[in-house]
């Protein structure tokens, strides 16, 4: 697949001395949706806010569709939307306003036909004479949306776009993500809510403390990485493991009810059949059995408390 | 060239002027004919006629001088300030916009409401006294040129400043009363000699002075001088607002 964004070695110290961005080094790939995942401050927006242009980097280079990011700006930027974190819009101007100046922003010629359009995918159209200030937080969200796709961009940055919003909302924009996505467009989302990368990201990359600690296909992610947990309950209450299941850490509940055995799915050493085998050996009666697969967030808690 | 994003920003800032055009055009209407009741009429009747000029009608440059300045750092300083305390500078800074391109749509605005507004206060000083022009085009480029230099200092305080108060401090502080001391109310020859050296130092002298002498051909310092000085000042913000843009300053971290 091709790259459309390519980073390289790029660093953020801001004035302050904080170092936000540590040698980051990241390819993206046209078409795909890229989860960034960080708790805050970890510098997913002073990522996404160099390449925007927004932030100067301290050194590194960014092109995105081949163009430097400084150099280039021009052809870069007019390529690229973004959705910003806070709900920065003109209390005073309309709907249909704001996300004209947008498009004559980014250099477009006017096209009512296409933000008409635009404005009815994101059930905007009957608030385009409605201004800002008269619409909920959720609609607010959708006019960023609006306005960062008013010029028809490849690339769409989206920074933390349901942080705050309601579950009904929140599905609403996935929804818009995935027709965007099939429409072609690169989609960069910053979220610190694991269920929205799990949903919706083709790739996930772990951001903390300014270091890119790994990109990986979501599906790749969970398999190598993910943990899954076999319980089982017993017929009669278990004071101690017992020895001959050492080997195989496994843990009991307080009660004594339960005993769960811990493993990693690809892991060449994991058998099953073993273990279960040793657990009738043991002479443990078995009441019913359960396996719980370990989340994205589990492996994302997992992965900082590691750094 | 972005010549769109130009267009936008213009518009858009223009577009505010529109919006609250009561507010804009009745403004100035009403502190203009306040100044001519109490000056004009009510202290000005009691003033010696200067240069052969009519109280009531000398102000009249002095006047304009005085809201279109305020006016032109006002406008500009605010309309730039406005998307960075909103959080809407975000916008601006993503676009495939270059710095100058941004300036052009502000100060471009910002210059147009303080012609727009000086027209009116003509206008309305039309109704009180009989006003002549005698050199209209060097009215017009004094006019132009000072809208322009001032938007350009109004657009460095609106970069500048990051609360309210730091945008009203200089305005308020050094502006006002550089305009009252600049003769704008009178004529340097008024005051004592040692009062009329100091003035010199105060570069809105050099403005009011250019400007009435485009009106009656009387003026406190040369007109060459007055367009020189005009000329520096408009240098001096040009090559300010270059360096704040060279290094992001105040705009980009």
């Amino acid at each position: 697949m091709k790259t459309i964004i390519s980073i390289k070695n790029l660093s953020k110290v801001y004035d302050s001395g904080f170092n936000a961005l540590k040698s980051i080094n990241l390819d993206i790939n046209t078409g795909e949706i890229l989860g960034l995942l960080g708790p805050n401050g970890a510098g997913k927006t002073t990522l996404i806010s160099t390449i925007c242009g927004i932030v100067s980097p301290t050194s590194g280079e960014v092109t995105v569709d081949g163009f430097d990011i400084i150099k280039d700006f021009r052809k870069t930027r007019s390529i690229i939307g973004l959705v910003p974190q806070e709900l920065t819009l003109g209390s005073f101007d309309t709907v249909w306003g704001t996300v004209r100046f947008s498009r004559g922003l980014f250099g477009a010629k006017r096209d009512d036909a296409y933000l008409e359009e635009l404005l009815k995918d994101l059930s905007l159209f009957d608030k385009k004479d409605s201004e800002i200030r008269m619409l909920s937080g959720g609609m607010k969200r959708r006019v960023l949306i609006a306005k960062a796709l008013s010029h028809n961009p490849k690339i769409l940055f989206l920074d933390e776009p349901t942080a705050g919003v309601d579950v009904e909302l929140r599905k609403d924009l996935w929804k818009i993500v995935n027709v965007l996505k099939s429409k072609g467009v690169t989609i960069i989302l910053t979220t610190h809510y694991i269920e929205e990368a799990e949903e919706l990201a083709d790739r996930i990359g772990v951001i903390s403390n300014g270091e890119l600690l790994l990109v990986e296909k979501k599906v790749h992610l969970m398999e190598t990485l993910g943990k899954k947990q076999l319980i089982v309950e017993l017929k009669e209450s278990l004071a101690k493991v017992p020895s001959s299941l050492d080997k195989h850490n496994i843990e009991i509940s307080e009660d004594g009810m339960h005993i769960s055995y811990t493993y990693i799915v690809k892991d060449e050493e994991t058998d099953m059949s073993e273990v279960l085998q040793e657990i009738t050996n043991s002479g443990l009666h078995i009441k019913d059995l359960k396996i719980v697969q370990s989340s994205l967030e589990d492996i994302f808690v997992d992965l900082v408390k590691e750094k | 060239m972005n010549l769109m994003a130009i267009k936008v920003i213009y518009l858009n800032e223009m577009m505010r002027f529109w919006n609250t055009l009561f507010q804009s055009v009745a403004s100035p209407v009403i502190s203009t004919a306040l100044y001519f009741v109490v000056f004009g009429s009510a202290i000005g009747s009691r003033i010696e006629n200067i240069d052969g000029i009519s109280y009531g009608l000398f102000i009249v440059p002095g006047l304009t001088m005085l809201s279109v300045l305020t006016q032109s750092i006002s406008n500009a300083s605010f309309g730039i300030f406005f998307p960075k305390f909103t959080g809407t500078i975000y916008e601006l800074l993503s676009a495939p916009v270059s710095y100058y391109e941004t300036l052009i749509g502000y100060v471009g605005a910002a210059a147009t409401k303080s012609l727009i507004l000086a027209t009116i206060i003509l206008a309305t000083a039309n109704l009180f006294v009989d006003l002549n022009i005698a050199h209209p085009i060097w009215m017009v480029s004094f006019l132009v040129l000072t809208c322009v230099a001032f938007s350009l200092f109004g657009f460095i305080i609106g970069l500048w400043a990051d609360n309210f108060e730091k945008l009203q401090i200089i305005p308020l502080l050094i502006i006002t009363p550089l305009v009252f001391l600049g003769g704008s109310f009178y004529s340097i020859s008024m005051l004592p000699p040692v009062w009329q050296k100091v003035t010199l130092f105060n570069p809105v002298l050099y403005l009011v002075s250019g400007f009435r002498w485009s009106f009656f051909e009387i003026s406190d310092v040369g007109v060459g001088v007055s367009l020189f000085m005009v000329l520096v000042f408009l240098s001096i913000c040009i090559a300010i607002i270059a360096w704040m843009f060279k290094t992001g300053y105040k705009l980009k971290q």
